[in-house]
């Protein structure tokens, strides 16, 4: 049983894959979510140090992960569709770039109202937080570029250049922001300390990292089919679909 | 209960993390879907009011 | 902008002579040349707009004489700001020059002419970047040690400020023509190119800046003129690419 993958990559036929897909990964997300949340909310113990307070990297840390993996995954796309000229590639970048904005932004929220009660400021400038604001200021400026550009198909390509060299810088501004850091810690504690992890804070974390990113998969092919139906609004399969002609 | 909301004293904390978590996700959930049934609706009025018949998937005409 | 329609209509035909005639010389190998053409063209035609390189270094010279005002004379900490307010404005001077970059070109069809050219279309962007940068970065570079002295900066680090504006400078023109080309006749232009830029800038400060802090601390500043020249390095290689790229992508 071949299958053939490069099917799939017209709109008209992955449009239909991704609506099969969507629940699987939706239900799976928040599933995994709820027993993460059990875990994370109501299994794990007390940590020593923290208080209760530590209980939010069961949200924070998870979200980091997603915000960094969801850009790369977004100029993995911006490559497809430069080096293939894939319209869908182009697609797929475009719908993940809200979502990768959104879990960086959770992050950067999580992340400071974990400091304040853990270091007694709500934004230290520390290496990892600073770097994760300027995620977010990387993934506002495809999302500009996207909503400046009227040609989409020239969005489509300069997108994908601008998330490419982003991706590239991605490690060189966390290397300089880590530097700066180490540069200007004077008397300020290790900000980049988390509590020691017992096994079962690690499990709640892992759970909940693969909540978020299925969570993302799901909301990231929703929002595609969305983008397909926008943009090949003249194509006869999409006007045939069921859900336009009900509307 | 009463506990487990107080989370030790750093509920405001806690649940200021969950809460807006929580609620940025359902902003995502409900803006994608309300982008979707905008895009639905703006396709069904460019659909061309063509009587004559076309080859679609499905066959549905 | 710098080209009025009858100098534009000129330059254009001039462009489009002078780069056949250039593709007549070598077909092959053609990247030297290529680089001296635009080189030689957008130095003339900035230099031919003095007034506008003279008001760029002046908005240098503005904004680093605003923080003081804004903060205090007190020489301490002055003496803390001042490479991390030279960097920041040198940062700002780039943004606002940038569209010079490109715009002009675009404009009266120059830049259709220069991307249908036989000529390798990243060697003729480098030439533009460098052309940029000895108009409006190393301006800065000489200006800023004079300027540093208002901050009260002893000469060791006005050398050290010197040498690692000298080195970053450029990296700030070669990230910012990628830029410059990506927002090529957008509506939003200036503030999108801005949002685009400062972050990738970002670490080109934090090592530029802070080699004056480490010099102050007693600490070897070879490290920081290594990382700069290595990212200068990277830059050079391949911001011209991406940049010629970007061009390709707005003029389709």
């Amino acid at each position: 049983m071949a299958i053939n993958w490069y099917k799939y990559s017209s709109p008209a036929a992955f449009y239909p894959l991704a609506g099969r897909l969507i629940p699987w990964f939706g239900w799976s997300a928040a599933l995994l979510t709820a027993i993460g949340l059990v875990v994370g909310l109501g299994i794990a113990p007390t940590d020593f140090q923290q208080g209760e307070a530590y209980r939010i990297i069961f949200i924070h840390v998870p979200a980091a992960w997603m915000s960094m993996f969801l850009y790369l995954v977004m100029a993995f796309w911006g490559a497809m569709a430069l080096g293939f000229n894939t319209r869908l590639s182009a697609m797929m970048a475009q719908s993940i770039a809200p979502t990768g904005a959104l879990m960086t932004f959770i992050a950067l929220w999580t992340g400071s109202l974990w400091g304040r009660p853990t270091w007694g400021t709500y934004w230290a400038w520390d290496a990892r937080m600073t770097s994760e604001l300027i995620l977010l200021f990387l993934y506002l400026g495809v999302i500009a570029l996207r909503n400046a550009i009227d040609d989409p198909r020239r969005a489509d390509r300069a997108c994908a250049v601008l998330s490419l060299v982003g991706a590239i810088n991605v490690p060189i501004i966390y290397y300089s922001v880590k530097w700066w850091n180490t540069l200007h810690q004077g008397s300020s504690v290790s900000l980049t300390a988390a509590p020691k992890m017992a096994a079962i804070m690690l499990t709640g974390m892992l759970i909940m990292s693969v909540a978020a990113w299925f969570y993302s998969i799901a909301v990231s092919l929703y929002r595609v089919r969305a983008i397909i139906v926008e943009r090949e609004r003249d194509a006869a399969w999409v006007n045939a679909l069921p859900e336009v002609r009900a509307t | 209960m009463i506990e487990f909301l107080a989370m030790g004293g750093y509920a405001f904390y806690v649940w200021g993390a969950y809460g807006v978590t929580a609620a940025v996700i359902v902003i995502e959930i409900l803006a994608v879907r309300a982008r979707r049934r905008a895009a639905m609706e703006e396709a069904r009025l460019a659909a061309p009011e063509d009587p004559t018949p076309t080859v679609v998937p499905g066959g549905a005409q | 902008m710098h080209a009025t329609g009858t100098e534009a209509v000129g330059v254009s035909a001039s462009a489009s002579e002078a780069v056949d005639r250039a593709a007549a010389g070598d077909a092959g190998g053609a990247i030297l040349p290529a680089i001296r053409w635009s080189l030689v063209r957008d130095l003339r035609i900035a230099l031919r707009s003095r007034a506008e390189l003279g008001v760029q270094l002046l908005f240098y010279v503005i904004v680093v004489t605003l923080f003081p005002l804004a903060t205090t004379p007190e020489r301490n900490l002055l003496l803390t700001m001042g490479p991390g307010v030279l960097w920041v404005a040198a940062l700002l001077a780039s943004l606002l020059s940038l569209p010079r970059l490109f715009a002009g070109d675009y404009a009266d069809g120059t830049l259709e002419q220069i991307a249908l050219s036989p000529h390798p279309l990243p060697a003729l962007v480098a030439g533009k970047i460098l052309a940029h940068w000895l108009t409006t970065g190393l301006p800065v570079v000489v200006l800023a040690p004079l300027l540093g002295l208002q901050y009260g900066m002893p000469g060791d680090a006005l050398l050290v400020l010197t040498v690692a504006l000298l080195l970053g400078t450029p990296i700030l023109s070669l990230l910012g023509a990628i830029g410059a080309a990506l927002t090529l006749g957008l509506r939003a232009g200036g503030s999108l190119l801005a949002l685009l830029v400062l972050p990738l800038y970002i670490p080109v400060l934090i090592f530029g800046a802070g080699s004056v802090d480490m010099w102050r601390a007693g600490l070897a500043v070879a490290g920081n003129f290594s990382l700069l020249g290595a990212g200068l390095l990277l830059a050079i290689v391949g911001a011209p690419f991406a940049a010629a790229s970007a061009v390709r992508i707005a003029m389709d």
